[in-house]
């Protein structure tokens, strides 16, 4: 029985544009356990990161409100590990004291943060590269160090936008395995945004769906595969099925396609 | 009579008459080569500017002599030799060298710590930013050397208003560039910290600042010639030192001679400093890496 990490409550956003106001989120309500990776999945302009930056206090929500182990967290920053689709590494900065940011802007002195991240860098596939700078590592070192920044900034909760967005299909691959042993040794809680359906299902213990215009949560499905997942997961009927439902969800809802080609 | 239907025994025909015509054919293509050039080796280069500068020395000296050049409005290099010896022996050589690169050195630094100070603060407050614009915008279009002469008024003929001649000219040139830096920043770094939980004033030690250098250290080449300028023209004003008034003083007793010594011994000046603020940007852009 695992309590309830992040409630997001009725959060809806509108914004002012000129034509009046736009509903980006209709009202949203998420309850996540805590220890689960859940993804959200869904058509560009669905609102996933407008969600983020409301979770983690970037922007405030028009209505309702977001609950961080029970306690109102609305509007507040620096209570959850946000990771956008950019790795933003400060080029000024080592490998090492990138991936102490998190750690300095709490406060936590140079000399301990360093030694909490070094084992950290060997063990996921950075050894070598510490003092570094990030101009020396590939696509996939960065998005390694930007995840072992939010992780490192020790919160429970973890937003992962799009992490793996701009790699290639097989640095991507090497990426989800890699993040998953980091998440099965660390217990956070994860949500996820992603485009790549397979992708979500691979990773996620539970998967929203959502639609646009406004932004909203179309459907829940339930991960149910046996973890750890292999590879071999994907091709079972279990994971075809909710492959499929998904790409339905993704396709009928007449809002995604229509409208977006209304907009273009 | 070639046949343009498109077949290919059409085209090969049209091909093996413009062989036979050189090209001629309108339509077909001149055979050209590739222009190269060849690179000349280092001591050939050399040379010829040891050539060129041998020769224009030789044939100004000559001239003068042989009264082609007017020896008076022009002097010629052996008197300007002389000249140059008399300056740093018994002249006042070193004063104002002195002189000059002092009130250029502390115009300079202070004109680019000012303005990029100045610059940096405009990411504080995007309010305060708007309200000061337009009065930075101004005071960069108003030529500052038209200033010169109320700013020798006000802070009278002595270092201080070099100085502040060449402030002013450096620290509008480096509040612009400082504030091009801070408008170049990516905003979902800004994103990224406040996320971490940062104040404002760790986004502006650990963001702003370290992205905006490599933006401030580039015009520290130009701000050296530009402090140097408004030296120069202050004294030109109104100064009782500096190579600025030896260049005045010596043109209007006509004594031509010093007044070239004067203007090599700036220009060697300018060189040693550009040199040096040279260096020191390179050393600079290292400990900044971006």
């Amino acid at each position: 029985m695992s309590q309830t990490k992040l409630c997001v409550e009725n959060v809806s956003m509108m914004f002012p544009t000129p034509a009046g106001p736009f509903a980006a989120l209709a009202p949203i309500t998420l309850a996540i356990p805590q220890g689960r990776f859940v993804s959200l999945i869904g058509p560009s302009g669905c609102g996933k990161s407008t969600i983020f930056n409301i979770i983690a206090g970037l922007l405030e929500p028009t209505g309702g409100r977001v609950l961080i182990d029970g306690m109102d967290a609305t509007g507040t920053i620096g209570r959850v590990g946000y990771m956008l689709q950019k790795d933003l590494l400060l080029p000024w900065r080592t490998v090492l004291d990138n991936v102490i940011l998190g750690m300095e802007i709490q406060a936590v002195p140079l000399r301990i943060a360093r030694e909490r991240a070094l084992p950290l860098l060997q063990r996921y596939g950075l050894a070598g590269f510490e003092y570094l700078y990030p101009s020396s590592l590939s696509g996939g070192m960065r998005q390694r160090a930007a995840l072992l920044r939010t992780l490192l900034f020790d919160t429970d909760l973890i937003l992962l936008d799009e992490p793996f967005g701009a790699l290639d299909a097989q640095t991507k691959l090497q990426m989800q395995e890699w993040l998953m042993r980091l998440w099965s040794d660390f217990g956070k809680t994860v949500l996820f945004v992603t485009h790549d359906v397979e992708e979500a299902i691979y990773l996620s213990d539970e998967l929203h769906v959502m639609g646009t215009r406004p932004g909203r949560i179309v459907a829940t499905i339930p991960v149910n595969l046996p973890r750890p997942r292999v590879r071999t997961s994907a091709l079972t009927p279990e994971f075809l099925a909710i492959k499929e439902r998904c790409l339905q969800l993704l396709d009928v809802n007449p809002t995604s396609s229509e409208r977006v080609n209304e907009a273009a | 009579m070639t046949v343009h239907d498109g077949s290919t025994a059409g085209a090969l025909a049209e091909i093996r008459l413009a062989e036979q015509t050189g090209g001629a054919k309108p339509g077909a293509r001149a055979v050209r080569r590739l222009p190269v050039q060849k690179d000349w080796p280092l001591r050939a280069l050399v040379a010829a500017q040891v050539g060129i500068l041998i020769g224009v020395l030789s044939m100004w000296e000559i001239g003068a002599h042989t009264g082609w050049i007017d020896a008076f409005f022009w002097s010629y290099p052996s008197a300007i030799a002389q000249t140059m010896a008399i300056f740093f022996t018994t002249g006042d050589a070193w004063t104002d060298i002195s002189f000059t690169f002092r009130s250029t050195i502390f115009g300079f630094l202070l004109g680019t710590t000012t303005g990029s100070l100045l610059g940096l603060s405009f990411w504080w407050s995007r309010n305060y930013a708007a309200i000061v614009q337009p009065y930075v915008i101004c005071l960069e279009s108003i030529p500052k050397l038209a200033l010169a002469p109320l700013i020798i008024l006000v802070f009278g003929i002595g270092l201080v208003s070099k100085v502040a001649v060449a402030t002013a000219l450096t620290l509008v040139v480096s509040t612009l560039t400082a504030y091009a830096g801070v408008k170049a920043l990516d905003p979902d770094g800004e994103k990224l910290f406040y996320s971490l939980g940062a104040t404002r004033m760790q986004v502006f030690r650990k963001l702003v600042v370290p992205f905006c250098l490599p933006w401030i250290i580039s015009v520290l080449r130009v701000n050296i010639g530009l402090a140097l300028t408004g030296a120069i023209v202050g004294e030109f004003i109104a100064s009782q030192h500096g190579l600025g008034r030896a260049i005045l003083y010596a043109g209007q007793t006509y004594d031509i001679a010093l007044v070239w010594v004067a203007v090599l011994v700036l220009s060697t000046l300018a060189m040693v400093m550009y040199a040096t603020v040279s260096w020191l940007e390179g050393m600079l852009r290292k400990g900044v890496r971006q």
